[in-house]
């Protein structure tokens, strides 16, 4: 098995807080090989885009403190030179963020800001990088490139603002795609679009892309493998395949019972999973999803093992035997309170 | 599942914060403030600096009687006994042509501890009998500014319509007025008449007139916020919902208005003072402010103008003073704000 | 965009009216005083008064009074000083202003710099010594009253140190015209420039530096760092032009309202004959007319000056450009 290109181990993100530290992000390892889509999911407030901005060092080194390993073609980025960094951001792995009406600098045109990063990354004519512009626009299927690049953030629709995001993502052809759940801000039929256009990238230029979002939906139609993360923590990980259809986490299973099933009898109403994450001060020693899950027991409160199959794993303490008996016991017991 | 995702860090912080107001009953918003302030260091500092400089004011008849000195009457033949010396407090002049006297300088006694000025009067017993002046001034100008910036500012944001266009545009006006040329205005006006409002008579000499015209002028830097605050609280759900269960507007007012305008108005009590202080001086300064036999921060450096260069003390004590209390309310205006508002505690 | 910047033409037109009316009613219909005696000054005949009220129609109703005010002002432009006989007050006003201009033009240049200075290296040092310092430093600029400063700075520079190396070449106070000699205009004005900047450098450095904290907490930031930009230009480029608004808006009012007279105080101290100082002698002698027509020109200049600015605000911000 090659190296992957994006290797992250042992990740801890923690803030200073009034009364010491609180850790946001604890123990997260993954990676990412060459063309896959890497999928990370979880409720607002999980840690999935903390983590990765932790990764490209976009956090506030002032107040956030981030320890582990990130190897990025075999670097570590958490120990280059800001200037080597620098170099890698936007180059090598490039950031779509989840908001387009807000990740564009409202005071430059479209053009400018794409020409702007190729410029710091290429030596190119001011011209070349400007005509680049217009080649990207239009690949991202912007009608009239040429009219887009002249145009001020606020004078595009949502829908074409991400486009012209991603399409400044793409502008140095980076090995690495960091999609911050690029689709939730947009309309549904955009959307679609929107991944599609994901999804063309992938094949065209064979760039990986980690996805972040919370639609499960999204998760079953792009991704190669799942990773579920609660309360800074990976809680699971593994295939699409594994995690949908056979998921080991009973956050998992409250996540997986939140989208509607395709096939089959619609159950009497969808069940959600009751209460909030917590913030990082109230995360309790042991399992951090134990005050939320029914299945709770009194060994919950140390902290949970790893179990891990091939490369499926999860972060709790349910044998592989009792797995299907008690998740069928929870669809029961939603069914009747419902 | 909760649909929005948002994971910036500033909201990470904001919620640690609202985390800790909720997760400690019993401390409303105000006891967290007052406890934030209290952990801000610089802002204790200058509460304390701010007390001496209240209390020494105070303390002014004291020093006053200690000294056995009258800071509102020419002493030009006095003396006084320096190291067992008599010495004359208005001393032959030693530049120039020889003509004239020269007040003499600080003493570092008990006994025109700062020097005298220009009339013999002693410098440290007007400074603080003038900072009472000062402070005075700028709070009552203080407590003006405040109620009629909120009642122009809640009137204005709560009523909306017709009266809302007149108010806001006369806010408007004021705002576009240059703040010294409408205080110089007002004063030269009012300081050679005797103004009559119902019975009460305010007279150049009073300090009522510098009150009055520092009061006025910094009402739209105060109202046109609140003004922009009530207008939020007005088209908030909760008070729809009260505007719709047909509670009456005055409860609405004084229940769920006030209450939010409060934290506003604390926070322009400390910037307001420094603002007074500043503006009353150069007033005072400029011999259009506070009038004689009264004296203030402001009149003194204008006495000491004429002894810059002999003795300059006369300018620069009352000047320290100023700076002194303002650098202070200010600092304090910073914590305040800062202990008010969450969102200015991620930096 | 042609609409826009009607629309603010009108709005300033009827701002400088309701200042007028408002310095009008101030000066001659404040209850208390015969406004005929308020304008013919101190020591005034009768005669005089006589003659001034039927000139300039108190004896008529106010809105006439008002309409003759402003004709003597800015239409005939004879509104004639009373204490100084005959003296024409506006273009004597006229006459002080390129010194006033050469004052607060040369401070405000100091101030711009020093501000945005002060500004972009506390915020990009937030929470350092520096940032610390800059920002107490900035305190105190703002807590000095300026013309304590001026005396002060009259105090080392004319009588304390006036002998030693450092100040012998600050020439005695007062204002040399540009066209006259100009080593000596800038000689005369570098210590007043720096006690007027003093105030606003640290005004501006503290809004500049709130400002830009606040704008760094953008998305936008973000995306420009992970575009692999530099921290300076993400800091000058994206932050910076971004924060301008507040400062630009700022430096139109403040800017104005100096060139308008309210840098009397520093023009005192420092013997400058601008338009500040006019004012201030006029007060002495309680001069009605010339504090009239300065108050009044340097309002309307306050006014005009914050429409230009919000005119040069569009070309800044795009997003403005559309409504």
């Amino acid at each position: 098995m090659p190296a992957p290109l994006l290797d992250v181990s042992g990740l801890r993100v923690s803030f200073a807080a009034d009364g010491g530290r609180s850790t946001a992000i604890q123990d997260v390892s993954f990676n990412v090989g060459a063309g896959e889509v890497l999928s990370i999911v979880g409720e607002s407030g999980s840690g999935k885009t903390l983590s990765l901005l932790s990764v490209l060092g976009l956090i506030d080194r002032r107040t956030t403190f981030v320890e582990g390993r990130a190897l990025f073609n075999g670097r570590d980025l958490f120990t280059l030179p800001p200037r080597e960094l620098r170099r890698i951001r936007g180059a090598g792995i490039a950031l779509i963020s989840q908001d387009p009406m807000t990740a564009l600098t409202p005071v430059f045109t479209i053009g400018d800001q794409i020409a702007e990063q190729i410029l710091a990354h290429e030596k190119v004519s001011r011209r070349a990088a400007r005509a680049r512009a217009v080649d990207l626009l239009r690949e991202v299927g912007i009608p009239s490139p040429e009219e887009a690049v002249r145009r001020f953030p606020h004078q595009l629709s949502g829908g074409m603002r991400q486009r012209a995001v991603i399409a400044m993502a793409l502008s140095c052809n980076p090995a690495l795609l960091i999609a911050d759940e690029p689709t939730t801000a947009l309309d549904v039929t955009v959307q679609a679009q929107v991944l599609d256009l994901l999804r063309r990238l992938r094949r065209d230029h064979g760039s990986s892309i980690v996805l972040i979002t919370h639609d499960m939906g999204v998760v079953a139609e792009m991704a190669d493998r799942v990773m579920v993360m609660y309360a800074g923590r990976v809680v699971e990980g593994g295939t699409v395949r594994e995690i949908f259809e056979d998921p080991w986490h009973p956050y998992s299973w409250g996540l997986m019972n939140s989208i509607p099933p395709v096939r089959g009898a619609k159950p009497a109403r969808l069940v959600s999973i009751p209460g909030t994450p917590p913030t990082p001060q109230d995360i309790p020693p042991g399992c951090a999803f134990a005050p939320r899950c029914r299945l709770r027991r009194p060994a919950c409160a140390a902290p949970p093992p790893r179990q891990e199959a091939g490369g499926h794993q999860a972060l709790c303490l349910i044998e592989a035997a009792e797995r299907p008996g008690l998740r069928a016991g929870l669809w029961t017991a939603e069914g009747t309170a419902a | 599942m909760v649909d929005t995702f948002s994971e910036t860090l500033s909201e990470q912080a904001a919620a640690d914060i609202a985390a800790e107001v909720i997760s400690r009953p019993g401390r409303g918003p105000w006891a967290t403030a007052f406890r934030r302030l209290r952990r801000d260091r610089a802002a204790m500092v200058a509460l304390g600096v701010l007390v001496l400089i209240l209390v020494a004011c105070a303390l002014a008849p004291l020093y006053a009687h200690l000294a056995g000195t009258d800071p509102f009457r020419p002493n030009l033949d006095g003396s006084i006994t320096l190291n067992g010396q008599s010495v004359d407090v208005m001393q032959p002049s030693t530049t120039g042509l020889g003509l004239g006297v020269t007040p003499i300088g600080p003493t570092w006694t008990l006994h025109y501890l700062l020097g005298a000025d220009s009339q013999g009067r002693d410098v440290a017993a007007r400074l603080l009998y003038g900072g009472q002046t000062s402070l005075f001034i700028a709070g009552m100008a203080t407590v003006i500014c405040l109620v009629l910036a909120t009642l122009v500012g809640v009137v204005a944001g709560f009523f909306g319509g017709w009266v809302d266009t007149v108010l806001s545009r006369i806010l408007d006006v004021l705002w576009a007025f240059p703040i010294y040329l409408l205080a110089i205005s007002l004063s030269i006006v009012l300081l050679n008449t005797t103004l009559h409002i119902g019975p009460i008579a305010l007279t150049s000499d009073s300090l009522a007139l510098p009150i009055a015209i520092v009061g006025v002028i910094y009402i739209p830097y105060v109202a046109r916020p609140i003004r922009g605050q009530v207008l939020t609280l007005r088209h908030s759900e909760f008070v729809l919902a009260a505007v719709g269960l047909g509670i009456p507007a005055w409860r609405i007012l004084w229940r769920d208005i006030l209450p939010n305008v409060t934290t506003t108005l604390i926070v322009f009590v400390p910037i307001l003072m420094a603002l007074n202080i500043v503006t009353e001086s150069a007033l005072s300064f400029l011999a259009i402010g506070v009038q004689p036999p009264n004296a203030s921060w402001g009149t003194i450096i204008g006495d000491g103008e004429a002894l810059l260069y002999t003795r300059p003390m006369v300018a620069l004590a009352p000047g320290l003073a100023i700076v002194l209390t303002v650098l202070a309310l200010n600092v304090l205006g910073d914590g305040v704000r800062d202990a008010l508002d969450p969102r200015t505690k991620i930096r | 965009m042609i609409a826009a910047v009607l629309q603010r033409l009108v709005q300033m037109a009827f701002v400088m009216f309701g200042i007028s009316v408002l310095v009008f009613l101030i000066f001659f219909a404040t209850p208390g005083a015969d406004p005929a005696a308020r304008l013919a000054g101190r020591n005034a005949s009768p005669e005089t008064v006589q003659q001034i009220r039927h000139e300039f129609g108190f004896d008529r109703p106010l809105p006439v009074q008002y309409a003759i005010m402003m004709k003597k002002l800015f239409i005939t432009q004879d509104l004639t000083s009373f204490v100084n006989r005959g003296e024409k007050v506006v273009p004597e006003i006229l006459a002080a202003a390129p010194a006033t201009l050469s004052l607060v033009a040369g401070a405000a240049l100091l101030w711009v710099l020093g501000g945005l200075f002060v500004g972009v290296i506390s915020a990009a040092t937030r929470g350092s010594w520096l940032d610390r310092s800059l920002m107490i430093l900035a305190l105190i600029g703002i807590s000095m009253p300026v013309f304590w400063l001026a005396s002060m700075a009259n105090l080392v520079t004319q009588s304390a140190y006036h002998d030693s190396w450092a100040f012998s070449w600050v020439p005695e106070l007062g204002y040399t015209p540009l066209t006259k000699n100009p080593l000596r205009w800038f000689q005369g004005l570098v210590i007043p420039w720096l006690t007027l900047a003093t105030l606003y450098v640290g005004i501006y450095g503290r809004v500049l530096r709130a400002n830009l904290i606040e704008t760094l907490q953008e998305d936008y930031i973000r995306t420009a760092r992970a575009k692999g930009l530099s921290e300076t230009r993400v800091l000058l480029r994206h932050g910076l032009r971004t924060s301008l608004a507040a400062f630009v808006t700022m430096f139109g009012l403040d800017f104005g309202s100096l060139v308008g007279g309210a840098a009397l105080l520093t023009e005192v101290l420092f013997g400058i004959n601008g338009v500040g100082r006019l004012t201030y002698i006029a007060l002495g002698n309680l001069d009605l007319p010339m504090i009239l027509a300065s108050v009044m020109y340097a309002s309307f200049f306050v006014v005009g000056a914050n429409a230009v600015v919000d005119i040069l605000y569009a070309v800044i911000d795009p997003r403005v450009r559309k409504e």
